[in-house]
């Protein structure tokens, strides 16, 4: 079941949680709202399962092209999942999973063997066979959280909601789950939108990334597009780590760093701040300078472990710092220790002009 | 089979001295003062002992107070469910003065209150003139009694519940909203269980105290033989004509109840609260 989301707004007293947010989710597909905590992104979320109300008269919330802006949590048909598992913890598994199914009116209830087979195999879903009749406080945070899972999945949503699903476990069991819930999402195909302040979360698992910052919604689209080619420095700045270059353009020259480059579309707007962002990888560490556009910098400090090494260095001209990430290859071809010099030149560089994105490659 | 050990494996120092401690204090403040009381009654002779526990007057007014008690922790317990959840879960103006006047009965001496549920309740009273044409007697008469013992009890039930009820995670109700139960449901299967530990502790509490009541009562019950004389006003009645194996005959009686009882009570909070944290 597709989620259209329409100007909706939402204020906390003073505070503006979500300012005129409009969203179209899919049939479906599994989709991401990220952002930094204060976003909107977990009151949205409220607002499309019903837990939470919309500003008065603000907008309209669609699943399946039918409105339900008025409709209670309890008959939006939605799975939601609470970071802290919200489990019952006086019940069993086997208990919590068949809650959802046990409080239904005597009419539309399941026979009670119904009810055993169908949580046997929800228990077979989330791989917690054998658990059902355990309790919460015997499980650990991963087995908590397919618990909850399962028990969402046991009404048969049309519409799964997670919020920071995995926020509370250890990074090892995260990166399993989300893995495993991609695979359990291709498995089961029910639209669902999940929320994170964890970019590379986001980027792994989702269709759809909705980056969200100050209650607006900032830019949305496959992963791949919003890290390569993000709207704005906002964006920029929150997928990655990003290095600043401040520059100027002064009659359709700009220089940015130690870099010139003619932008003539900007030609008449005079003189004014520019700045390059650019990420640690796409920034080219030699020992001879290897062009004008070169900078001179110090190595402070190398983090060696991982598949990417990082450098830290401190720029010669303005002792900014700078980080860069290379091959291991490289690393040790070019034999660097601290307190070397070197020069960067940056390979690749996105220039924003009030907002606006102009690509510039090199 | 594993041997028995006094003392478990633990990091917490310190536990021969305030075991040592636990066990002294409560022999000099509880059991040293209670054993006394047998002491007392082993004067009497069993036959001597029997006859006055089991003198219809004296068996009249155990029914009335365990039952009064037992109708007061009752009503104490739904009402009193109510006024702890209304502090806990709404904020509305004057809410920390209701919080305050719920710890009067604590405070008041018991006498005063007695005074003045009397002069309420009393047929020509601000209440009582109300009551009466309805054909309701309130003071004296097992009704008041009922009523000075549900005054006494509350503040036990609303100060164990409301920690519980802060504790609550909303989240859990809402996870409950969200796969369609309704409010009744909610309260039903999820609220009721995770208090009910603390609402049994704040029904035992405001139970026990209710038994032990003295001063509220007398003024309000009119203490009429084999109808409104509770317990403790025979036992002060025997102390006053200087029947002290007599008065300890009747407190020995009590005193094993309540422990009966209150045990009980302890036992199924015990393993209400403890069933679903087996092996952790």
């Amino acid at each position: 079941m597709s989620i259209e989301v329409r100007n909706i707004s939402k204020t906390f007293g003073a505070f503006t949680a979500l300012n005129d947010v409009s969203l179209n989710v899919p049939n479906g597909q599994l989709v991401a709202l990220l952002g930094p905590s204060g976003s909107g992104k977990t009151t949205l979320l409220r607002i499309i399962a019903g837990l939470e109300p919309p500003d008065a008269g603000s907008g309209r919330i669609l699943f399946h092209d039918e409105d339900v802006v008025d409709r209670g949590v309890g008959d939006r048909q939605v799975g939601f999942v609470f970071q802290h598992y919200a489990l019952f913890r006086h019940m069993t598994v086997f208990e919590n999973i068949a809650f959802g199914l046990r409080v239904r009116p005597r009419k539309t209830r399941p026979e009670k063997s119904a009810i055993r087979d169908r949580v046997q195999e929800l228990l077979r879903l989330v791989q917690l066979e054998g658990l059902g009749g355990r309790f919460p406080s015997q499980l650990s945070g991963g087995q908590r959280q397919r618990v909850a899972l399962a028990r969402a999945l046991a009404v048969e949503p049309k519409v799964l909601l997670l919020d920071e699903p995995f926020g509370a476990l250890d990074a090892k069991v995260r990166s399993e789950l989300r893995r495993w819930l991609r695979r359990l999402h291709d498995e089961i195909h029910v639209t669902s939108v999940f929320v994170t302040h964890d970019q590379e979360e986001a980027l792994e698992v989702a269709d759809q990334v909705v980056v969200m910052n100050q209650g607006r919604i900032e830019q949305v689209g496959p992963p791949a597009e919003v890290y390569d080619n993000p709207a704005n420095p906002f964006v920029y700045g929150f997928l990655g780590n990003v290095n600043l270059f401040h520059g100027r353009i002064d009659g359709g020259q700009a220089r940015v760093g130690n870099v010139d480059f003619p932008l003539p579309a900007l030609q008449a707007a005079g003189s004014r701040e520019l700045v390059g962002y650019v990420r640690p990888h796409d920034i080219e560490v030699s020992r001879e300078q290897t062009g004008p556009d070169a900078i001179a910098a110090v190595i402070g400090h190398i983090h060696g472990a991982g598949g990417l090494p990082r450098l830290e260095l401190e720029r010669l001209d303005n002792h900014l710092q700078v980080e860069a990430e290379l091959t291991r290859d490289r690393l040790r071809e070019l034999a660097l220790q601290v307190g070397d010099r070197v020069y960067i030149r940056p390979k690749s560089m996105r220039v924003f002009v009030e907002g606006q994105p102009l690509d510039y490659q090199i | 089979m594993k041997p028995f050990r006094l003392k478990q494996p633990s990091v917490l120092p310190g536990f021969g001295l305030t075991l040592g401690y636990t066990v002294l204090y409560l022999s000099l403040i509880v059991l040293v003062p209670l054993s006394a009381l047998f002491f007392r009654t082993a004067t009497l002779g069993w036959e001597e002992f029997w006859r006055i526990v089991s003198d219809p007057r004296v068996v009249a007014s155990y029914r009335l107070t365990f039952g009064a008690s037992l109708a007061g922790a009752l009503i104490n317990a739904v009402f009193g469910f109510i006024v702890a959840w209304t502090l806990v879960r709404t904020s509305f103006p004057g809410k920390k003065i209701v919080d305050a006047l719920v710890d009067l009965p604590f405070a008041l001496p018991t006498a005063v209150s007695g005074i003045a549920l009397t002069a309420l309740y009393a047929p020509n009273g601000w209440l009582g003139q109300y009551l009466e044409p309805l054909g309701i007697k309130a003071a004296f008469s097992p009704l008041g009694v009922t009523i000075a013992l549900t005054f006494i009890g509350l503040p036990f039930v609303v100060r164990t519940l409301q920690p519980a009820l802060e504790d609550l995670d909303s989240s859990v109700e809402e996870a409950a909203a969200s796969l369609g139960a309704g409010r009744v449901q909610t309260f039903l299967r999820i609220i009721l269980p995770a208090i009910l530990p603390a609402l049994l502790t704040g029904f035992a509490l405001a139970f026990a105290r209710a038994l032990g009541e003295y001063g509220s009562v007398v003024f309000i019950s009119g203490n009429m033989p084999m109808q409104t004389e509770i317990t403790a006003l025979l036992i002060i009645t025997k102390l006053e004509q200087f029947d002290y194996p007599g008065a300890t005959a009747i407190a020995v009686v009590m005193l094993v109840a309540s422990f009966a009882i209150l045990f009980f009570i302890n036992l199924v909070q015990w393993w209400s609260s403890h069933r679903y944290r087996a092996g952790v």
